[in-house]
């Protein structure tokens, strides 16, 4: 990338993980239900050209099943997080507009949250819930706003406190008013990489409460079903069955991370670093 | 001492809203406690599962019932598990004991290494060594337990044959039998796994530290008396990036708790994070539940307690009456 700035850079990296994201969303949601049959003459098959990640017992080939699962995590995740950073969102708001009680309150009750370990919670909303795909969207949705919401609340704070919003208080404008022309757009570019960064805490958090068997059903081609199948198979020196599908899961979360900071640097190019 | 008070008070208004917030949970779960008990015995009548519910109280609305609940928690009898069928108490006691064993190694790991290998990025700050180690834990943050814990398994047990697969210890051997070699030799992999998150954690929290220490004035007037890095980490860095190393890694209980979850899954190691998943999927044990979910509570609050009065020990900046 010589010869480009390094806004070009960072928004041509945003767009080329974008694509790759987009790619495994697609590729997950396109690829046809009968890539993943049985073919027993296929059966546990070292990586090889024409499996790249090997077949499982069922000759079922992994590589077909790692993207058909992370494309489950990504949709799973996307919608949880977008719950997740809304309820951040109102909270975080509520917290440094009320004053006083109101913002005591709300911290006490994000100390509560962050007083147990989350697994644990998310296991006990999953049990509420029936367990299933709702209880993990909901238990990763209740999880996941705390560090938002601080974050949004502090924000919001810092802004309010400003010249400028004092200035137009005094000029008699409303508080509707200096909430969307002041402190939305301040508020906004943090609130939208709070919200990327939170995806992959859902991402891994959906596979571990899934390969524990407390999320998304068996039948549900996930990687933490994947890997809690392959963990049955691991003393038969299946390595390959638990190794590709969980390498692609970091890789993935590495990549929505690295997306972050870039999106991050993008939209407040001087706090940031690359 | 006045700070520590309020922090104990609000600790245990913490943990309380923890029981309330769990107990309400679990009332409006799915889980039925009569089949729970009865395992779907076809002997019990319908009137006799009518009889149950009063004797067990539970028509009665759900506050009266957590404030049954909680005040027979607080005498100590923290009710039956189904599970395991026996009190949670003894439960949580005597698998916390085997957790803890874990656990302790692990924490003990990742702070030790995870505080040296921080020292050596910030020594050897944007050089290679550091641009490399940086990198590593970087991916390290990213990697689930669950996952490391499979592919360690896989390539020491199974595939090298270095270590057993899994448990506490070997099967078929008695209780007492059981050396201390055996014991650690099952412990290795297991507190490996767990260790990991929050060694990279650890490590990139302390390099930023100690970078901070580096580009002080202080450590500027150091090397213009003739001191190079080293001899300003052992003067002025462990000092200063200690601190907040011990309280991260105290604050760190929450994470290691989480993580011993899957971590002994997956090793099968019969400690309190097994019992988590056992309570949940083998019939949905709530008491065991409810019970697990206090204790981890009060367990970290524990954690952070004392990284707190820890701090206050080790840096007399921050006792009372003293305005730094």
């Amino acid at each position: 990338m010589r010869g480009l700035n390094r806004r070009t850079s960072a928004a041509i990296t945003a767009i080329v993980i974008l694509a790759i994201i987009i790619a495994i969303y697609l590729g997950g949601s396109l690829l046809p239900d009968s890539a993943l049959k049985a073919d027993f003459s296929q059966k546990a098959l070292k990586p090889s050209v024409d499996h790249i990640f090997g077949t499982d017992y069922l000759g079922r080939d992994m590589f077909v099943r790692t993207i058909k699962g992370l494309s489950l995590s990504l949709t799973v995740g996307a919608i949880a997080s977008c719950i997740s950073a809304l309820i951040a969102l109102v909270i975080g708001t509520t917290a440094a507009l009320g004053k006083g009680l109101i913002d005591h309150a709300i911290n006490w009750f994000i100390d509560v949250f962050m007083s147990v370990p989350h697994t644990v919670l998310l296991i006990l909303i999953a049990m509420v819930l029936d367990r299933g795909a709702t209880g993990v969207l909901i238990g990763i949705a209740l999880t996941h706003w705390c560090q938002l919401a601080r974050i949004v609340r502090a924000e919001v704070l810092q802004v309010r406190s400003q010249q400028f919003v004092l200035a137009s208080r005094k000029f008699g404008k409303s508080p509707f008013w200096i909430a969307k022309e002041h402190i939305f757009p301040h508020v906004i570019p943090q609130f939208f990489v709070g919200l990327i960064l939170m995806f992959p805490h859902a991402i891994m958090h959906e596979s571990g409460l899934t390969f524990l068997g407390f999320g998304l059903p068996p039948e549900q081609p996930a990687i933490g079903i994947i890997l809690s199948e392959a963990m049955s198979y691991i003393s038969s020196g299946a390595w390959w069955l638990a190794f590709f599908p969980g390498l692609s899961l970091v890789i993935l979360v590495l990549l929505i991370d690295k997306l972050g900071s870039t999106v991050r640097y993008l939209l407040e190019p001087r706090e940031a670093q690359m | 001492m006045r700070s520590i008070i309020i922090y104990i008070v609000r600790g245990i208004t913490l943990v309380l809203a923890v029981a309330v917030l769990s107990f309400l949970l679990a009332h409006y779960s799915p889980v039925d406690p009569i089949r729970q008990y009865i395992q779907a015995n076809p002997g019990v009548s319908q009137e006799n599962v009518a009889k149950m519910a009063e004797y067990w109280g539970l028509n009665d609305p759900p506050m009266e019932r957590f404030g049954k609940w909680f005040s027979s928690v607080l005498r100590g009898d923290w009710g039956y598990s189904t599970t395991y069928k026996q009190p949670v108490l003894e439960v949580i006691g005597i698998r916390f004991k085997t957790s803890l064993a874990l656990m302790l190694t692990a924490w003990t790991l990742s702070g030790v290494l995870g505080f040296a290998v921080g020292c050596l990025m910030g020594v050897f700050r944007d050089r290679w060594l550091d641009k490399i180690l940086k990198r590593i834990c970087l991916v390290m943050c990213s990697i689930p337990t669950f996952w490391i814990g499979l592919v360690f398994l896989a390539f020491f047990s199974a595939i090298l044959g270095w270590f057993p697969f899994g448990m506490a210890v070997p099967p078929g051997v008695p209780p007492e039998s059981v050396t201390l070699g055996q014991r650690i030799h099952h412990l290795i992999l297991p507190a490996l796994t767990l260790s990991f998150l929050s060694f990279a954690n650890l490590a990139l929290h302390t390099r930023e530290k100690l970078i901070d220490v580096f580009d002080s004035d202080y450590a500027l007037f150091a090397r213009a008396r003739g001191y190079n890095d080293t001899q300003i980490l052992f003067k002025h860095g462990i000092k200063n990036a200690l601190l907040p190393a011990i309280t991260m890694q105290f604050a760190a209980f929450s994470e290691i708790f989480g993580g011993s979850i899957f971590a002994e899954n997956i090793f099968s190691y019969p400690g309190l994070g097994a019992a988590v998943s056992a309570a949940g999927t083998g019939g949905t044990d709530i008491p065991l539940f409810l019970g697990i979910v206090i204790f981890s509570a009060c367990f970290i609050f524990v954690g952070n307690l004392i990284a707190n009065i820890l701090y206050q020990i080790i840096d007399p900046r921050t006792r009372e009456g003293i305005k730094a």
